[in-house]
Order: C-alpha cells, then structure tokens, then sequence
C-alpha cells in the first residue's frame, strides 16, 4: 500500500478544550470529519488549511511538512497547496463570478487572460457559464456553492477542504447541489476532507467517516460499519439505531437495569447491542411466543418520522420504536401510557465493545 | 367615544387614526433649535454678500490664488494622510501588539488639541532649530516652516485623526475571515490587503478621505503658526478670509462664500457616489 496524501496529527490547545485528531487521505479519497457543534471540527480543518498553527502533530502533505511543530516546519496559508470551501463560501464581494474564480490561479501567477479562461473553464464545469459577470450578491444560495467550488478547484489543489458545503443551502437545494458536488469531489484526484454534522452529506459524499467528538475520533470506517454498527450515543442517534452497551455471556447480553438482550450473535464480554427503531414491537399487554425481548416501557413522547410515528419509550433501557399511525391510534399512544415492548433477537446486531 | 358604525351622518368613521411615532416636543423644539444655530450663521453669509461687485471680486487673482494654493494643499495632505494613515489604520484594526491602545489614543490627541497648538509644536519639530529641522536643514539644506510644504504637514498633522478613525472603524468592521480565504487561494498579505481588504472598506476609506479633505481644507490655526502668511506660498482661503477681516469686510464675506461652496459641491459630489449612509 503507499503512503497517503495526507497524513496528518491534529493538536490544537486551546484553553480547556485539546483536539488531537489523527487524519490520513489517499489521493482521490473523501473522507468526512462527522461531529457534533463544538467537537473541534473546523479547528481541525482550519489546522489542515494553516489558518490556525499546531500545538503538537503534523501535518503532511505529499510528503512535505507543512506544519511540524517539532521539526520546526510551517508552511504559511498561502503556499499551501490547498483549496477550501468555506461554510458561508466567503467570496469576495466587489469581485464577479469570474474574478473570484481567477483570483486563485492569478496569485499563483497565472496571466490575466489565462486566469480568465481557466475561471470560464470552471464555471461551466459547475453549471454556471451564464453567471461569469454576476457579483456575489445577485446569486442564489446553491450558485454562491458552486463558485466558492469552482474557486477552490480552479488552484488544483492536492488537499481540498470543504467546511459543511451544505449547510446554508435549503433543503431543495441542498439535494441538487449534493449530488453535484458528489460528482466534482468524485473527479477530484486530490485528497479531500469534509467537514459536516449531517450524516446523509458525510453517508453521500464520503468514502470513509471520521467521527469527532470532544476533540477526539470516537470512531472512524466506511459508511457500511459505521452505520451497522456505531460505537457512540452520537453516532447511534446519527444513523437512527438503538444502542446499548452491555456485558455479554453467549447469547444473552445484560444491558441497562438489569435486563438481559438476547442476540443472534455469540459473543462473552464487554459488547454493543444495537437494532432499529422499527424493529420494536409495542404491545398492550405482555406478548407471548415469538418475540424473545420483552420488558415493560413507558411512552415519554411520539413524534412524526416519515410515514410513521416515532416513539420514546423510558424503562430499564431508554429506547425509540417506529409504529405505523394504525398501530399507534390501536395502542392509543400518549405520554404516560404503559406498553410492552418487544424485539427479536434476529434482529438485533451485537458486537464487541474494545 | 362614539363608534363610526352608529353615528349615520359620518361618511368615515369619527375616530381618527393616532399619528404614529408622534414626535414629543421635548425633543423636536431643541432639534429645531440645533438646526436653526448651525444654518443661520450660514445664512448671514448670504444675505450679506455683495451679490452687485461679485463678479469682480471673484475675478481677483489674489482670491484664485488662495483657492488653488487651497484645493493643492487640501488634496496633498489628503494624499499624505492616505499614504501614512490607512497603514497606521490597518496596524490599528488587524494586529495585535503591546500598547495598541496607547498608540489609539496617540493618534486622536491632534483631533482634540487646539490647532495653534498644534502649529507651535510642527515648528518646535521642523523648525530650523527644531529637532528634526536642524538635521533636515544641515543634511539637505531643506527649511519647511513658512513654505508650500509646511502648509501641507500642517493640514496632514490635523487632518489625520479623521481619515484613520473612519479607516480603523471599516476595517474593523470588515469580515477577517475574506482575509483567510485569500489567503487559502494563494494571496500574500500585502496582495489581500490591496485585493481583498481595500475593496472591501473602499466606503468607510472615502468617507474617512473626504472627511480628512474637507479638514484640510478648512486648517486655519496650524497653518498660520507653522506656515505662515505669504500670499501665493502659504496663505490658503481661511487664513485669507481672516486677513480679509481686518481690512476690508466685504472681500472676506466673499472669500467665505467662495470656500462654503466649494466645499459643499465636493461634498455633495461625493456624498452621492460614497457616503450613503443609512
């Protein structure tokens, strides 16, 4: 296997709050930095952009230090060979579309007209060749998105930066500009780190999560483990599941206050147990045959997901259930109402917890 | 109170509607008051100019000698403000260093200090014996005090204040993170400041010129201290308009009136283009 692109160590004191975020990308890869507010994911790609130096860690580019603390080593913003794309993109105001564009390629000191084309070049490639002469403010949300890409790319950049591309767009746009930008990212040959606290633009855009939180990686995979089989109560709520950490014996797994899971899989000792929201059955009264989990609950509170109602139940485990409407009007659902709840063991998915 | 609907021979309803925003006379008689003050000094002016003889007294060469020498320095000091202050502005606004705000209030004191005060202290710096002047005058044989140039640093050393304050405030007020994102695509930080961070205040730096200028223009105090009263050299419209006092009323209503218009048709002229504030 060779060396990643980026091969990085992120420390950044500041105060009370450390970030030591390990981060490698191969060329051509996305991954998605994955976390919630105030875990230290801009921190992280503002250390990678050298907007903001390293306490400790490296950063490696290609090969070149370009911030070793240790080493001595710090290359400037401006000789990175970085692009980023800023939350709120950051494009120059009192500059068009076209000299935003070119204004990268003319600091690297490309020729004016030859910056010109490369910027008309770009803004065709995202769908704007109408747009070359508009400023800032006369574009939409999602047009501003795609010239702030267009700006980052124009410099070729080995490491490209994106700070949650999506986030000040609106939900239609949101979902046109996500599959473009899934289209760009996946011609860039360069690596590429994505910042987001939305799991469906990390899960569409990224080949492999990264998941911060309190300024460390919790967990980190391809979309695949990370949501079959998350390792935090973020990451669980982010990807819909129900988890539980226990201790395992066989197939039974003791969980919460004393209740004992059993689960489809053979395991002893420290384990997740995690399964779907609508894999929960609610029942009256105490179910009996099939279903091998059953406990007591208490509806806290329903709420509408999707086609179906989503409800929190309190008990020896907290957990959410997905009923259809029928189901919920037939249990007459209301907070305060006991129920039984019930969950398959096929249907559960258990693994280790070290 | 009688509502609309019962009262028959009422076309509208009777109740009318309460004035929004009523102003209170507390307010509006000081607001006139104010307003009276600062226009009918302006208004004596008019109404006693000598509307029969102005256009012979326009036609003066003395008087479009004072007005050029005038509108020159004006724009020279201007120019000199710019150069040195939009960088003291910059310094001021983007970076940190120790007794920044010492250095802050250094650079208002000519805004308060009394503008004679102001010329003695140029004359006891460039002044032939003066502690920059004697070296100037030994090294390269140059004298300012009484000169072109001393009516210039004159209006520089008054005007400054306003040109760095409104350039401060703007870029203050300018959004540091386009800074970065020049700085992502390649800008150096002499190339962000003149790409990205000029553009970006080029409203609170013409408001911050034009209000330097007009200072400029009006420099009296300093001038005549440091500079001088030598017609042609050093001897700019106010300092005319006050000569003009002793000897002959008439010249100096209408050296006013000629000042108070140029200045308010640049004024207005730029207001226009820049300075539209809220």
């Amino acid at each position: 296997m060779t060396a990643p692109l980026l091969d990085a160590r992120l420390v950044v004191d500041r105060g009370t709050f450390r970030l030591d975020v390990p981060v490698t990308v191969a060329a051509g890869e996305v991954v998605a930095v994955l976390g919630p507010n105030g875990a230290g994911k801009t921190t992280a790609l503002r250390a990678l952009a050298g907007l903001q130096p390293l306490t400790a860690g490296h950063v490696t580019l290609g090969g070149v230090d370009l911030d070793h603390p240790d080493r001595r080593a710090w290359t400037p913003a401006e000789r990175r060979p970085v692009g980023v794309v800023f939350q709120d993109y950051l494009l120059f105001p009192h500059l068009s579309a076209r000299d935003n564009v070119a204004f990268g390629p003319r600091r690297h000191g490309v020729d004016r007209r030859t910056a010109r084309r490369t910027a008309d070049e770009w803004l065709t490639r995202v769908g704007l060749s109408g747009y070359a002469g508009r400023r800032p403010g006369q574009l939409s949300g999602g047009q501003a998105q795609r010239v702030a890409l267009a700006r980052a790319l124009a410099v070729a950049p080995a490491l490209l930066l994106l700070d949650e591309p999506l986030a000040a767009l609106d939900a239609r746009t949101r979902l046109d500009t996500r599959a473009e930008l899934q289209r760009h990212l996946t011609a860039h040959g360069g690596a590429t780190v994505l910042v987001t606290h939305d799991p469906l633009d990390a899960l569409v855009l990224a080949d492999r999560l990264v998941i911060v939180e309190g300024g460390r990686v919790v967990q980190e995979g391809d979309a695949v483990t990370v949501t079959a089989r998350p390792r935090t109560d973020y990451v669980a709520r982010l990807v819909g599941l129900n988890l539980y950490r226990g201790h395992a014996a066989g197939h039974t797994v003791r969980v919460g206050d004393g209740l004992t899971l059993t689960v489809a899989d053979r395991l002893d000792g420290e384990v997740f147990v995690a399964f779907r929201p609508a894999a929960v059955a609610l029942h009256p009264h105490r179910p009996d045959g099939s279903p091998r989990n059953t406990w007591p609950a208490t509806v806290v509170g329903v709420q509408r997901h999707g086609d179906n109602l989503r409800v929190q139940l309190d008990g020896p485990i907290a957990v959410a259930a997905d009923v259809t409407p029928a189901a919920a009007a037939q249990l007459r659902l209301a907070p305060g109402q006991p129920v039984w709840a019930a969950v398959k063991a096929a249907e559960t998915n258990a693994y280790p917890a070290t | 109170m009688t509502p609309a609907a019962t009262d028959p021979a009422a076309g509208a309803p009777v109740r009318t509607r309460r004035r929004p925003g009523r102003v209170p006379v507390a307010l509006l008689v000081p607001a006139t008051l104010g307003l009276v003050f600062l226009v009918l000094p302006v208004a004596g002016l008019l109404a006693r100019a000598p509307w029969a003889t102005l256009p012979q007294r326009l036609a003066d060469p003395a008087v479009l000698t004072a007005l050029r020498l005038s509108l020159l320095t004006a724009t020279l000091a201007t120019l000199l403000c710019l150069l040195l202050g939009v960088p003291l502005a910059w310094l001021l606004a983007r970076v940190e260093f120790p007794g920044r705000r010492v250095v802050r209030a250094l650079v208002t004191v000519p805004l308060v200090l009394p503008p004679v005060v102001g010329g003695v202290a140029l004359l006891l710096v460039f002044g032939r014996r003066g502690l920059l002047g004697e070296w100037l005058d030994s090294a390269f044989g140059l004298t300012l005090p009484f000169t072109t140039t001393a009516v210039v640093l004159a209006e520089a050393f008054v005007a400054m204040p306003f040109l760095v304050i409104a350039v401060e405030g703007a870029l203050r007020g300018a959004d540091p993170r386009y800074e970065e994102a020049a700085a992502t695509l390649g800008a150096g930080r002499w190339t962000t400041f003149t790409h990205v961070t000029l553009p970006l205040v080029a409203p609170g730096l013409a408001a911050g010129a034009v209000l330097c200028w007009a200072r400029a223009l009006g420099e009296f105090g300093a001038t005549i201290t440091f500079a001088g009263n030598f017609p042609g050299r050093t001897q700019t419209m106010p300092i005319a308009v006050y000569l003009a006092l002793e000897t002959d009323l008439e010249a100096a209503v209408v050296l006013s009136l000629i000042l108070l218009t140029v200045s308010v048709v640049i004024l207005a002229g730029l207001r226009d283009r820049w300075l539209t504030g809220p």
